[in-house]
């Protein structure tokens, strides 16, 4: 299980992040790339990887391509 | 969490399903089968089967790390424990059954067993306590070795000592294509293994075994998605890679943890619970870091165990082969409360969140 953190500060290899609950929680960045401000996937106490803007709007335009790929396939 | 609604949109999920509908056979039954814990408390918590048609199964494989280890290695971490070591494990470790015991009996009785949140939390331990010795107990698949690499290359004090468990992914879908009747055509590849080893890990399944492989995240509308396209792959007969978790995953997967992995371990073949003994399927320390394994340290080597308890059917439960409400035991002498078998106790076990999803 892994969940999505967002880096507000960073310090030795280490980051105080946020899950979202407003609480900040150390977690070691060693594993990664990671600037403050972007999105790490956290899973036991590590980064495991960087998430960006990006590829999040990435997904909601593979969704969109999909859905509307088959539809047009699917009224020839 | 603006970010967490648009994951969630209730017109794309209906969308999906209809295409869904659309692409699903009208006869033979399409088998998919995923592995990882997360996906199955996804698709069971979410209901996503009974958004299904009936030609559609989705099955869950061998996906909960804590599940697949052999009653051997706990046996080793209850031996450790025994011999005075404090063994130190995530939470979800302490209730696995051994061949006899678990670490939680041996604890009730006096052991030294430490619930920790991380690696990091067991290499801060040992430090804190220089004159005790301590053992952790490193169970998970690629998702949680590269930590454990990670504070071995440290050189963490040398009162600490690791018992590797971690175990490899693709080893068990190779076995799964293996199993005679099982008949996949499909596969959910699990997202967070992959930010590790990257889609290229999976290039064999849809090359070797023509098996369509998409990579999916774990919000309800990823799994989803993934269905849809390992449907429209076996619909125009094809079996191709694809990543649908392209948020967080990449071709090559995290470099910099990959190469963290392959200093501190070899790939060894292992016993996974229940399944028999896999070619290159785990990992173990190299011998450069022997100082920090706990088998050679404390001279502990124990590879037969009792796997299953009278009755259960986690062997079978693992690999898809019959749902947990087969199992004579689900909610009756086994349960979330009292666990008969791995697959009950670990949060990612399919017993357990079936069990977990009927409660609510
Ligand atoms: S319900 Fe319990 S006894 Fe049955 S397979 Fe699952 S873990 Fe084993």
């Amino acid at each position: 299980m892994a969940i999505p953190a967002k880096v507000v500060k960073i310090q030795d290899g280490k980051a105080q992040v946020d899950f979202g609950e407003g609480v900040l929680r150390e977690v070691d960045i060693s594993l990664v790339e990671v600037k403050v401000g972007e999105y790490v996937l956290v899973h036991a106490g590590y980064a495991i990887q960087a998430l960006s803007q990006e590829e999040a709007e990435e997904t909601l335009r593979l969704w969109r391509e999909l859905l509307e790929a088959e539809s047009s396939h699917g009224t020839k | 969490m603006s970010e967490n609604l648009r994951f969630r949109d209730p017109t794309v999920a209906k969308r999906v399903v209809e295409k869904i509908r659309e692409t699903a056979p009208r006869k033979d039954t399409i088998k998919i089968c995923h592995v990882c814990g997360t996906h199955e408390w996804t698709i069971t918590h979410y209901g996503l089967r009974s958004l299904l048609p009936p030609t559609v199964e989705v099955i869950a494989g061998p996906g909960c790390p804590v599940c697949v280890t052999p009653a051997s290695e706990v046996d080793e971490a209850v031996a450790l424990a025994l011999k005075g070591i404090a063994v130190t494990c995530f939470g979800d470790v302490l209730r696995v059954p051994g061949s006899e015991r678990s670490l939680l009996d041996v604890k009730a009785e006096g052991a030294d067993v430490r619930v920790v949140y991380s690696a990091m939390d067991a290499v801060r331990m040992a430090e804190r306590e220089p004159n005790k010795e301590f053992a952790f107990f490193a169970i998970g698949f690629e998702t949680t070795a590269p930590s454990t690499a990670l504070e071995v290359l440290r050189k963490p004090p040398k009162n600490l000592s690791f018992l590797v468990s971690h175990r490899l992914i693709p080893p068990a879908m190779e076995l799964l294509l293996g199993v005679g009747d099982l008949h996949i055509d499909g596969f959910i590849a699990p997202g967070h293994v992959s930010t590790i080893i990257g889609l290229k890990a999976y290039e064999v399944f849809p090359k070797a075994y023509h098996m369509p492989t998409v990579v999916a995240g774990f919000e309800p509308l990823d799994v989803l998605f993934a269905i849809y396209m390992i449907l429209k792959q076996v619909k125009e007969g094809t079996a191709r890679l694809e990543n649908e978790y392209v948020r967080a995953v990449s071709w090559e997967g995290n470099i910099k943890a990959q190469e963290i992995m392959y200093k501190a371990f070899d790939i060894i073949d292992s016993q996974w619970r229940g399944l028999g003994r896999l070619p290159s399927s785990a990992f173990k320390l190299k011998e450069e870091f022997a100082i920090y394994d706990a088998r050679e340290k404390h001279g502990i080597r124990i590879t037969k165990g009792r796997d299953l308890p009278p009755g259960c059917q986690c062997h079978l439960v693992m690999i898809g082969k019959i749902k947990p409400t087969e199992c004579p035991l689900f909610m009756k002498a086994c349960t979330p409360q009292k666990p008969v078998g791995a697959c009950m106790v670990s949060i990612e076990g399919t017993c357990r969140i079936w069990a977990k999803s009927s409660m609510m």
